[in-house]
């Protein structure tokens, strides 16, 4: 029973969570502004991480891991650069 | 017996010498010029001891393997005509070394001379012993090469750069056609061994590809020894030093080109193509040689012209097919290396001793340099085939064998009295040569007072020129038994029987050769006069110079040619090359591909997993969203391609490849920084340009579609490749082996840093070159006008803050950061322990030196995006190119210590090391090599980032200066 419920619920966010990048690449999409773009994108790196990590879960495998370490870890350097861009127009003062 | 060991030396001393010479600090002249010397006779003594393995056709072999399995092999290989060669080679590059010693101009740099011979030496040594055809064809460019550099040697001197130019254009592109014809001619017989394609003759003579190989060939083999129509880089390579046109344009350059017609003459020649091209290049040259020689001015050119004609009396003989013609050429072949290279320097000595080398100018110098004067005089007349000389017994044999039928033609018919004619030409000019400088009235006008040379310096000349007389007068005795040497290893059992005698009674060539020398006598008298006015060069002929030619099509070549394509096919802008380079993609793809349809598996859309779908479809919006905002909104096409980027990584985790996942994201990362960085610096939008409009969607449109072709193409490839079951292939190996070669469990880390090492060693050397070019070029760069000042952001908030009266300039900064900066900074310890978490993990599981190295990258890189450059590099100094240096050499150190314990570089070892706590951690050498791929990742990234970010630092400097010069220009327009 418990591996039903497992599956279904490893599914079902999968699922939740691929409709939310879209919903997210939406508003990637529409903008209107910047900000929403660079917000979209963090958002996106979000998911992708959460969606690696359900993967994981899925196929029974710890071998996943580290890419959703890695978005983790380093996926706010290219949000913070985006902002910083945005900010003062160039990156590295 | 002389062992064969003696070969390398042979070829190898000369490329020592010219290295220990080149190292030699540029003052010791005298000390180049020993070391030269000693190099040369050392190389003499060798060739010589080599002469009783080389007698009756004997072989000596030296084999040292390259690349087997192509065919290709460091084979060296000595017979009796490599042999003579390799004495006039090293003889002659002996005497001339000496000669230099006292010709060359205190003020010329001479080490760099000695170097360059030596290597010029240790190239054509190298050449005539070549066991392989490819082989021989490297150290043929290599002789190219050298021989430009000599011949452009006094560099500051137009004419010498031009002729140097000229000889290399010419002689490299014969090379180029040698190569190709030498690989024609491996194909044809299945072997790139000298010996077995010398013994396939009927097969090569058989084949289809006979006509394209020997084209080729003599394509290399004329331009080589000046050759009509390729005569005329000759005498423009007369801008050399003396010592050097004495040496390459008399005893071995030019004499390669025979030097290889004699070689293959055993298996290329007796065909009618071979008779006519080689026969009507010989012929020709033989003629026209003659023929410019006589309207020389220059002492040089009259010596160019004339080894021009001698080349082509040799080409003539070989082109007969006859082994008594065979004979012949061999034997002028050494002849006229010793009395040519007499004269010239000769020709030299005058130039040196007189200041000049006009013919019109030199005069009477007989009483004043009499011991030279004879000596030259000697010399010339073997040149014009004076009787008791060594040049009259191969002119007696040539005209013996132009008097045989061979192809009943008019070539054949018209050969004697062509050649009776050039002879006479001969003696024209050589008699116009000792009469013109050596007699008539005491010349007063010369720009120094001449007086004998040096006697080491005349002693060159003196014992070539005694070489010449003992030749002529008991040739038997002399060079009787080598010249058989030679000739047998040529021709092995069709050697003919040949008569070295100087006197055969009286018969027909004797009456050529007296009609030549009588006919040259009177012809010169006819000329005297008119040749002390004349203009330089033959009276119709004048106008028509090989040299203007030749610059006319290099222009049109290199110039007018290129304009055209480039006008064409090149663009100045980047959207137009990406659309020819991506249009040229899809339809060499679909070239390929045509007809293959049969080869594709069936399309299936079944067992698609939704969720990926669903990202796939995010990813690949963004995708052509990024298109799309590419033109008008680059931001937010960065924004775009990031997510693209992300997308693909989730894709390469979800099919199996976590390893490159984790990679791509580091680096997908990192790109986006680092093209957010270059973002500052490009030119502003042009707000002239047109946003929409008809044309305007029409090119889009048009871009689109190509755009469209090309990506799903790829996808459909990709698609098909991955659907169709691979054959057994290299990579069940590595899965296979991956731990127990490897120690390591991460196949895709294993093959980098073992199996496939040596090409991950050279990927990272071409990394670190290129992150040294990006660190170069920068530090020239300076950015356009209109964006060369601050950030309009920067501005408004440096503005605010200055009118505020309580807060300093760069506060509002601060403040926004102040959360982000201090996340920022203390993240460098957290990213410091996953980069390390990378790179040991890396050898079993996802990770490694590259990912470990991008990942500490983005660590250094988030400590500039918090507190700036400046507050950086205060307090912390990174210094990437030692980064790069330390990871260089920890990579190329643990291949070499692979060595030390006798295994192949880059071998790794591995093994468990207990280590207190932790237990049995696995270790292998690998993880050293990893360590360099690692610190050199690093090094390459941040020098890179921090060179364009440094460029905001460079930039407000420039600022004041201009404002400053525009506000005084301005006041002084107010003054």
């Amino acid at each position: 029973m418990s591996v039903v419920i497992l599956t279904v619920a490893v599914w079902f966010s999968q699922i939740i969570l691929a409709l939310a990048m879209m919903l997210v690449a939406y508003r990637l999409f529409i903008g209107p502004r910047a900000q929403d773009r660079i917000l979209a994108l963090d958002m996106l790196y979000v998911c992708a991480m959460l969606q690696l990590l359900v993967f994981g879960v899925r196929t029974g495998n710890a071998i996943f891991f580290e890419a959703a370490l890695i978005i983790g870890m380093l996926g706010f350097v290219a949000t913070v650069s985006l902002a910083k861009f945005l900010m003062r127009g160039e990156v590295i003062e | 017996m002389w062992s064969s060991e003696w070969l390398i030396l042979l070829v190898g001393l000369p490329f020592l010498g010219s290295l220990l010479t080149a190292l030699l600090p540029s003052h010791s002249r005298s000390a180049a010029n020993w070391l030269a010397g000693a190099m040369a006779l050392a190389c003499f003594g060798i060739a010589i001891s080599a002469y009783s393995s080389v007698t009756d056709g004997m072989v000596v072999r030296h084999q040292v393997e390259w690349v087997p399995h192509l065919g290709l092999s460091l084979t060296l290989r000595l017979d009796g005509f490599a042999w003579m060669f390799s004495m006039l080679i090293t003889g002659i590059g002996a005497l001339v070394i000496l000669y230099a010693r006292y010709y060359m101009s205190p003020k010329d740099p001479v080490v760099r001379f000695y170097a360059l011979l030596l290597a010029f030496m240790g190239a054509m040594q190298g050449l005539v012993v070549s066991g392989n055809i490819i082989l021989l064809a490297v150290f043929w460019e290599l002789t190219s090469i050298f021989s430009f550099l000599l011949i452009g040697y006094w560099h500051h001197n137009q004419a010498a750069r031009d002729g140097a130019r000229m000889a290399l254009t010419i002689t490299g592109a014969g090379g180029l056609c040698l190569l190709a014809g030498m690989v024609l001619l491996g194909q044809i017989v299945g072997s790139y061994d000298l010996d077995v394609v010398l013994q396939s003759g009927d097969l090569i003579r058989a084949s289809d590809l006979y006509l394209p190989t020997l084209l080729l060939i003599l394509a290399g083999a004329l331009t080589k020894s000046a050759q009509f129509p390729f005569h005329f880089w000759l005498p423009n390579a007369m801008a050399a030093p003396t010592p050097v046109s004495a040496y390459l344009h008399s005893a071995t350059m030019v004499k390669a080109g025979v030097f290889l017609l004699t070689r293959f003459w055993p298996v290329l020649s007796g065909t009618d193509a071979w008779f006519f091209i080689v026969g009507f290049a010989g012929l020709s040259t033989l003629l026209i040689g003659a023929y410019f020689a006589i309207f020389q001015h220059d002492l040089k050119g009259l010596l160019a012209y004339s080894t021009i004609s001698h080349l082509g009396l040799v080409t003539t003989l070989l082109s007969l097919g006859s082994p008594l013609a065979a004979v012949a050429a061999i034997f002028h072949m050494v002849n006229h290396a010793t009395f040519k290279a007499s004269l010239f320097m000769a020709a030299g000595i005058i130039d040196h001793e007189a200041g000049t080398r006009d013919m019109r100018r030199l005069s009477g110098l007989f009483s004043f340099l009499p011991i030279t004067a004879t000596l030259a005089m000697v010399a010339s007349a073997a040149m014009a085939g004076v009787p008791l000389l060594n040049g009259f017994l191969s002119k007696e044999m040539f005209f013996a064998e132009t008097l045989e039928q061979h192809r009943a033609s008019v070539l054949d018919t018209v050969t004697p009295y062509v050649a009776t004619i050039a002879a006479a030409f001969a003696v024209t000019y050589s008699i116009r040569l000792i009469h013109t400088v050596f007699f008539g009235p005491r010349a007063s006008d010369l720009p120094k007072v001449p007086h004998e040379p040096p006697r080491w310096m005349r002693l060159p000349i003196e014992l070539l020129v005694l070489a010449c007389l003992v030749v002529g007068t008991i040739p038997g005795l002399s060079i009787g038994s080598y010249l058989d040497t030679a000739v047998v290893s040529v021709l092995g059992d069709a050697t003919p029987v040949y008569s070295l005698s100087i006197w055969h009674g009286f018969n027909l060539p004797l009456a050529m050769s007296i009609v030549a020398l009588l006919g040259g006598i009177v012809l010169y008298m006819a000329l005297k006069s008119y040749l002390d006015w004349c203009e330089e060069g033959p009276p119709i002929f004048r106008r028509l110079k090989g040299q203007r030619i030749f610059e006319r099509i290099l222009v049109a070549v290199s110039w007018r040619w290129a304009r055209v394509a480039e006008r064409f096919l090149g663009t100045r802008r980047l959207q137009p090359q990406l659309r020819l380079i991506v249009v040229a993609a899809i339809l060499a793809g679909v070239w390929a591909m045509w007809g293959a349809r049969h080869l594709a598996p069936q399309l299936t859309i079944s067992g698609v997993d939704p969720v990926l779908a669903m990202m796939w479809l995010v990813g690949g919006g963004c995708a052509v969203a990024a298109a799309y905002q590419a033109k008008f909104h680059r931001l937010a096409a960065l924004i775009f391609l990031g997510v693209a980027g992300l997308v693909t990584c989730i894709t390469f985790v979800w099919l199996s490849a976590p390893d490159l996942g984790v990679t791509q994201l580091l680096v997908e990362i990192v790109t986006t920084v680092l093209i957010l960085l270059g973002l500052r610096w490009l030119p502003k939008r042009d707000d002239q340009i047109e946003r929409h409009g008809f044309w305007v969607r029409l090119r889009r449109g048009r871009d689109f579609f190509i755009a469209v072709i090309a990506g799903a193409g790829m996808a459909l490839l990709a698609y098909y490749m991955m659907m169709t079951p691979l054959p057994p292939s290299v990579g069940d190996y590595y899965l296979q082996h991956a731990y127990s070669e490897g120690g390591g469990t991460n196949v895709v880390n294993v093959i980098l840093v073992d199996f496939r090492g040596f090409d991950t060693l050279g990927e990272i050397v071409v990394l670190a070159v290129v992150a040294l070019t990006v660190f170069a070029l920068l530090r020239r760069f300076r950015p356009a006008e209109d964006n060369s000042e601050l950030p309009y952001q920067q501005r408004e908030q440096n503005e605010y803050d200055s009118i505020q009266r309580d807060r300093e300039v760069g506060e509002t900064l601060k403040d926004y950061l102040l959360v982000p900066s201090v996340i920022m900074r203390w993240m460098f310890a957290a990213i410091t322990l996953l980069a390390a978490y990378l790179f040991l993990r890396g050898h079993d599981l996802p990770g490694g030196g590259f990912a470990a190295g991008v990942a500490m990258a983005i660590g250094f890189l988030l400590q500039y995006l918090a507190g700036g450059t400046r507050w950086v590099e205060e307090r912390l100094r990174i210094r990437p190119v030692q980064w790069i240096g330390f990871g260089l050499l920890a990579a190329t150190a643990t291949g070499l210590g692979s060595l030390t314990v006798g295994y192949p570089f880059l071998t790794s070892y591995f093994q468990y090391t207990e280590v207190p706590f932790i237990g049995g951690v696995p270790t292998a050498s690998a993880l050293f090599f990893d360590l360099g791929v690692f610190s050199l990742v690093v090094g390459a990234t941040v020098l890179m980032l921090v060179a364009i970010a440094h460029q905001s630092l460079r930039a407000p400097k420039a600022r004041p200066d201009r404002a400053v010069a525009e506000r005084a220009a301005v006041e002084q327009g107010e003054s």
